[in-house]
């Protein structure tokens, strides 16, 4: 079965296409839907979105490769993404993560066996003043929580159901 | 010591809104400008001595002037891609007052006669980029963006651009490839953007603060704003503080006070049991402070130079007692190996191997040669390279290993952390 996109994500691409002074900048709003739509942005995604957008699969995937919001492997429905950068370690942000991804019986990049969470660490996320800090994207959304306490990693799991 | 002429209204949620801008005196600077010939505006921005905001402290004023003067079509760039580590105060402006910074960019774009601008905003930042394109809306709305705007018969579109998360895209030239939706890889320069930047079009880069002030100067005018700050760092700052203090947090001060009274006043001081031990005062690529040093400072482009750092993008990273050198600098050089864009061998090759030294260290396998072997490497990946990420990847190494040196021989003969003892770091490094 070969992919397609749906019909909503099309007219999004077709705009962002003409939204810019050149198409070629919409590779990165279309890479932003296509890991909405599929998840993980496979070669085969790439495909489909070098044909939506006429744009050479060489030029979408040089776009896919250089930006790290970019999924390069499979990530949980919540992606927890905690900075481990110098003003969030100095505060406990490593204790932290290892605290969280002993929670949730993970290593760094991996995915929990219920497939809804995977935890992994970031660089600066210019919250450094709020730390411990982690970005959690999902399909929906993806947002900051900031001051985080290794005794309250139960209630900030379950906000995410 | 707080001196609040950009930050008065952060408090208040209405801020936010074109409405409680407007009611606070908002868009008034805009109809001042307009009021104004273009290169009056530039003028005073020059004489009001604005430094760039974003890290390199470049006269604005100057910078605009090297614009060709002629009709060419020309961009208006804001740099929102904040992402030196330690800094948080862009997020912060945007999120209070995205109006004052729109206000800046439209009286900014028409004094060098721009007619497009983008801001261009790191993907992680998502409440931010909410925030603004809604600002954006209201302002189309209400007729402050568009055809003729205020019956000036000047025309400006404005949009935001969302990054998708790269260090090096904050550096202007490769923010420029960003936007053109390529790799977000830094150019050679010269050509500088002024002449030749974004779609090969002469192009400004300004950072988010910078562009934020611009309506406080045409309101108030150069002189008043010399009346904050020093003779060669004129105004206010905003500096973002982060650490073991009781207060982190964002603070607007006037340039030049001394950095004792800030860590005492606005940051509340050390945490208890807490001792200051080093400061970086600009971001994670300026070269570390002692204590001491740290104490007889002034937060001003001037003393921090003549203490061998930078007051960089603002970004206060206070270091307590309690830290291994050793440690925060590994910390640091994996983040520069990881976001090195590799185009030039001596900052690709330079950062994996200051990477691999200082984690060898860690990893009880250093020797002390190392430490020298470390301040070598740096010292060749100073200015040879296409960027400056090569460069701010080699003065903290070089500062840190000067100025901490027991720290660092200590881990290599003993194998263990002078601070912390043996300690196994809770979590390696991807
Ligand atoms: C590696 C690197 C990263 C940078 N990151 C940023 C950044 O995140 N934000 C910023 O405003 N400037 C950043 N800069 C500085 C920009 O290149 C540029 O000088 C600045 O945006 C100009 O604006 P200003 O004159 O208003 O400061 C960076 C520079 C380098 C070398
Ligand atoms: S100095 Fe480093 S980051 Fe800058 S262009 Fe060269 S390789 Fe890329
Ligand atoms: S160092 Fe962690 S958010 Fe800045």
């Amino acid at each position: 079965m070969s992919l397609t996109l749906p019909p909503e994500s099309k007219s999004y691409i077709q705009k962002e296409l003409k939204r810019y002074e050149t198409k070629e900048s919409a590779l990165i709003p279309a890479l932003f839907e296509a890991q909405k739509v599929f998840g993980l942005i496979t070669p085969e995604v790439i495909d489909l979105l070098s044909k939506e957008m006429d744009i050479p699969t060489s030029r979408v995937n040089e776009v896919f490769e250089f930006y790290t919001m970019f999924n390069k492997s499979k990530v949980g429905k919540y992606h927890i993404q905690v900075c481990t950068n110098i003003s969030c370690s100095m505060v406990g942000a490593r204790e932290y993560m290892q605290a969280l991804c002993e929670k949730l019986n993970v290593k760094p990049c991996e995915v929990t066996a219920d497939g809804k969470f995977s935890v992994s660490t970031a660089e600066c996320l210019g919250s450094c003043g709020t730390a411990p800090m982690a970005e959690v994207t999902s399909r929906d959304a993806d947002e900051y929580h900031e001051n985080l306490k290794i005794n309250e990693i139960d209630k900030f799991l379950g906000k995410f159901k | 010591m707080e001196t609040k002429l950009l930050t008065q209204h952060y408090d208040k949620p209405e801020y936010q809104s074109l409405k409680g801008y407007q009611k606070l005196g908002g868009y008034e600077a805009l109809k001042k400008a307009f009021s104004m010939k273009p290169q009056d505006i530039i003028t005073e921005v020059k004489n009001a001595g604005l430094r760039g905001r974003g890290g390199a402290g470049f006269s604005t004023g100057m910078k605009w002037s090297f614009l060709p003067n002629n009709n060419e079509p020309r961009y208006l760039l804001c740099n929102a891609d904040e992402g030196e580590p330690g800094t948080f105060k862009d997020r912060v402006m945007m999120e209070r007052a995205p109006h004052q910074l729109i206000e800046g960019m439209i009286i900014s774009a028409f004094a060098i006669n721009s007619k497009k601008s983008y801001i261009y905003i790191r993907g992680e930042y998502m409440a931010p980029i909410k925030i603004v394109e809604k600002a954006i809306r209201e302002v189309y709305d209400a007729g402050l963006l568009g055809k003729n705007i205020l019956g000036s018969g000047f025309d400006h579109d404005m949009d935001v651009y969302r990054g998708a998360g790269a260090y090096i895209v904050g550096e202007e030239t490769g923010l420029i490839s960003s936007l053109e939706g390529k790799k977000g890889q830094p150019k050679l320069k010269p050509p500088f953007p002024a002449v030749q930047g974004y779609l090969k079009k002469p192009t400004i880069v300004n950072n988010v603060e910078t562009l934020a002030t611009v309506p406080w100067i045409i309101t108030n005018g150069a002189s008043e704003y010399k009346k904050y700050g020093t003779e060669k760092s004129p105004g206010t700052k905003l500096f973002s503080v982060s650490g073991n203090i009781n207060k982190p947090g964002v603070y607007e001060v006037p340039l030049g006070i001394p950095f004792k009274d800030f860590l005492q006043n606005e940051c509340g001081g050390m945490k208890p049991g807490y001792e200051l031990k080093a400061l970086i005062p600009g971001g994670s690529s300026c070269p570390v402070l002692t204590r001491d040093e740290a104490l007889k400072s002034t937060m001003d482009y001037e003393c921090m130079s003549q203490l061998g750092s930078m007051l960089g993008s603002g970004g206060v990273i206070i270091i307590d007692d309690k830290q291994c050198m050793v440690d925060l600098l590994n910390i640091l050089m994996n983040f520069y190996h990881h976001e090195s864009c590799g185009q030039c061998t001596p900052c690709r090759e330079g950062t994996g191997w200051m990477n691999k030294i200082t984690t060898s260290l860690l990893t009880k396998n250093g020797k002390l040669e190392d430490i020298s072997l470390l301040h070598k490497i740096a010292s060749h990946m100073l200015g040879t390279t296409i960027c400056a990420l090569s460069d701010a990847a080699a003065m903290p190494v070089m500062s840190f290993v000067t100025k901490f040196r027991d720290e660092f021989e200590y881990y290599a003969k003993e194998k263990r952390s002078k601070v912390k003892g043996d300690v196994h770091y809770a979590q390696a490094h991807h």
